[in-house]
């Protein structure tokens, strides 16, 4: 598939700015690209354009994209009416891009779209799973499938189609290690096998590294900032990339300077666990069990383990927002300060003075209409008097680089920029202990360092900190603890 | 509060070999539509006796056993009985006084009324628990777009957005958590209603959010850009269906000749 690009743009209906503007690219057939920039530089726009989505009708286009010479949106209605796709669109969240309730109906759909008779779609679905290496029958429910299988699926019912170019919106950004890099290797296969190009959009850059044989980054302002081999694009531009939120090798972001694992001082027991048992709601097999954990002030665990192991339902039930299902968690007198020892049982208001819960989907926990009202949303809840609620606002508006935003819905607020609100809009009523729910996914490196950097100071000031993630970096800088909840095993209570 | 959380998934607890179970979905739509035509049209108890009495006895051909039964169909119960109460407390008094006094009181014809009441909706309820109970949703989609030629990009998309549903629920609940977890929720039943209506707000835009993604990845593989689409699973009418159908209009006819025989059969549109 060759792409051409000539003084492209695109400005989406509701915006001032281009998304893209002045885009100049040449793609020969079979290529790999990396597409880099920092974010708002259009990388999603352009795949879309290239996947020929983008409807004149919801925005104003200048130049000129196509695909073999021929402009994307023909592309597109001429590929349905053909029978096969000239281009194959992957997208990061893997609970929405599932469109039926049987794995064999969610791969033929796209066939079904393309006209392609009933007697050719099953053979081409059973080919595409397997490409894939999907597991489960045909009749298998989607609603059954881990978010790393879930993409796999995702994938088939894109490949079924036959493109001749991948577009990859960040494509791993949101499974566990063990997932993506099972995943980047059935991508690379499959361009191997088919000798189909790509063009990946992905933070990470690393682990991408031996699929991709070109790199281009897209300036913000517009048009192409740099273009060539990975080699040569990371030697000449690696420092910039890196501070744009690029996941650049050699230059990884910032960590604490204080090794972890060797505090010198630990604080006061926060919450203790024995033999908990937890499970998700209207659940009967727990989620997990026999877990024995302790969190301290100022010390920073971290809960890793694979994807189903119950991490996040046990940081539901450390944060005091989910009953345990069996063993014992209590909090101590400290951490209490005269509300009992079961969280769970403590009033909302009481609970958010104690303890601070960061969710993985920063804009589950939005409130507010506004920045600084989101902040002032804990103080005034937790009794905190209107002068100290105020300068506490101000204080994390400017700690968290929010200042600019303080009148801006949270909900229009960039990944990024979330995931900053949703931490300081719980630090704003102090509480003693913080638990965070995959707090780094999909965040670009520079919100990470930040994340990090924060992280460490709070536990320099005494705060326990609770993190579940998958992210071995975010271990590795951070954790003083580390526990590691096996698989899940599928025994009733 | 929490939703079912997996309204897409197959049937299960139910015998999909049963031979009302196994009916084309677009027939056992046809016949719960009937059904409820039927009821619509009069408002008394002899009729809807009858019909609900004629859709219990066909219960074991729907391959639904009592406990499937009741897990789905709870609800009816649940709404139809307290409707029933009110019509035969509050209902317009005739006949004999049987219980009570004044404006609270059960007379033979707020009675009569409060029974219709409850029998009407258990046998419009009846028909659409068996047809939700034994139909799998993606089923139903395809006779709609295939049997009945409706418009495949409507009901494809309906289809797409009750899967959708499954993963809202899940959010609520998550929604539900963060609020508790920000301090909200404690405030006396204004403060909570506020909360609430936040929380349903929050919901929205993460449903919309959710819904563009979908649709994005469901346009890239082709859906409403081509004319001519084909279907995996075929989807036919077979002569059994013809006959599910019919017995339908049958139940529809002998419950509404009962009631009209009865004397009681009034249409509602002439009251």
């Amino acid at each position: 598939m060759v792409v051409t690009a000539r003084g492209w743009g695109w400005r989406h209906g509701t915006r001032a700015a281009w998304a893209v503007r002045g885009l100049d690219l040449d793609l020969i057939d079979g290529e790999r690209v990396l597409l880099l920039g920092p974010s708002g530089a259009g990388k999603s726009t352009l795949l879309r354009g290239l996947a020929g989505l983008l409807d004149p009708e919801t925005g104003d286009e200048e130049g000129g994209l196509s695909l073999d010479g021929v402009p994307v949106r023909r592309a597109r209605s001429e590929g349905v009416q053909a029978g096969a796709a000239r281009t194959g669109l992957l997208l990061q969240d893997p609970s929405a891009q599932t469109v039926l309730a049987r794995c064999g109906d969610d791969v033929a759909f796209g066939c079904e779209n393309h006209g392609v008779p009933r007697e050719q779609i099953w053979p081409r679905v059973q080919e595409a799973l397997d490409a894939v290496d999907f597991p489960y029958p045909l009749d298998r429910s989607t609603s059954r499938l881990s978010g790393g299988e879930r993409q796999r699926l995702a994938l088939a019912g894109v490949l079924v189609l036959r493109p001749r170019l991948l577009l990859l919106d960040e494509p791993t950004a949101m499974l566990d290690p063990a997932a993506a890099d099972g995943l980047r290797r059935t991508v690379g296969r499959v361009l191997d096998e088919t000798g189909a190009g790509c063009v990946l959009v992905e933070h990470r850059v690393s682990p991408w590294l031996p699929y991709v044989d070109r790199v281009v980054v897209l300036a913000p302002g517009g048009g192409v900032r740099a273009d060539g081999s990975p080699a040569e694009v990371f030697a000449a531009h690696g420092e910039a990339l890196a501070a744009d939120g690029v996941w650049v090798p050699d230059h990884p972001p910032a960590r604490p300077s204080r090794r972890p694992r060797e505090a010198s001082r630990t604080g006061p027991r926060l919450l203790t666990a024995t033999g908990l048992v937890v499970a998700r709601p209207g659940a009967r097999v727990p989620a997990a069990r026999d877990v024995d954990l302790g969190l301290d002030a100022g010390r920073c665990t971290a809960v890793t383990g694979p994807n189903g192991a119950g991490k996040s339902t046990l940081a539901l039930a450390l944060a005091g927002l989910a009953a345990p299902v069996g063993g014992d968690l209590e909090a101590s007198a400290g951490l209490a300060a005269g509300a009992g020892p079961r969280p769970h049982r403590w009033p909302a208001r009481v609970l958010a003075a104690r303890v601070g819960t960061v969710f993985q989907e920063p804009a589950h926990q939005f409130v507010a209409a506004s920045v600084a009202e989101e902040l002032a949303v804990g103080p005034r809840v937790t009794g905190v008097d209107p002068v100290t609620a105020g300068r506490r606002v101000d204080e994390l508006l400017e700690r968290l680089r929010l200042g600019h935003l303080a009148r801006a819905n949270p909900f229009t607020l960039s990944g990024g920029e979330q995931r900053r609100l949703s931490v300081a809009s719980v630090l704003a009523t102090r509480p003693g202990l913080l638990v965070l729910d995959e707090p780094t996914f999909g965040q670009d490196a520079r919100t990470w360092a930040e994340l990090v950097a924060l992280l460490d100071e709070l536990r320099g000031e005494g705060v326990g900190v609770c993190a579940v993630t998958h992210d071995t970096e975010l271990v590795d800088a951070l954790a003083d603890d580390v526990l590691r909840l096996p698989a899940a095993t599928a025994t009733a209570v | 509060m929490s939703l079912p959380t997996d309204v897409l998934s197959s049937p299960t607890g139910v015998d999909t070999t049963a031979p009302l179970a196994r009916a084309n979905p677009s027939a056992k739509l046809a016949v719960a539509l009937l059904l409820s035509l039927a009821l619509v049209l009069t408002t008394d108890a002899v009729t809807a006796g009858v019909a609900l009495g004629l859709v219990l006895l066909a219960l074991p051909w729907c391959g639904l056993g009592p406990r499937a039964l009741w897990r789905r169909g709870w609800v009816l119960v649940v709404a139809a009985v307290p409707a029933g109460l009110v019509t035969a407390l509050l209902g317009v008094d005739s006949g004999a006084v049987l219980v009570g006094s004044g404006p609270l009181d059960v007379t033979a014809g707020s009675a009569t009324a409060g029974l219709a009441v409850v029998l009407r909706l258990l046998a419009i309820g009846l028909p659409g628990v068996v047809l939700l109970a034994t139909t799998d949703p993606t089923d139903l989609a395809d006779s709609l777009a295939q049997d009945l030629h409706l418009p495949h990009r409507f009901v494809l998309s309906a289809l797409a957005a009750m899967r959708l549903f499954g993963v809202l629920a899940q959010e609520w609940t998550a929604l539900g958590q963060a609020r508790r977890a920000r301090g909200l929720g404690d405030e006396g039943l204004l403060g909570r209603a506020r909360t609430a209506a936040a929380q349903l707000f929050a919901l929205l835009v993460l449903a919309v959010r959710r819904a563009t993604v979908l649709a994005t990845a469901m346009e890239a593989r082709g859906f409403g850009a081509g004319t001519h689409r084909t279907w995996a699973r075929p989807s036919r009418v077979a002569a059994t269906d013809v006959a599910v159908v019919l017995g339908g209009v049958a139940v529809a006819v002998v419950a509404t000749a009962a009631g009209v025989a009865a004397g009681t059969w009034e249409l509602v549109l002439a009251g």
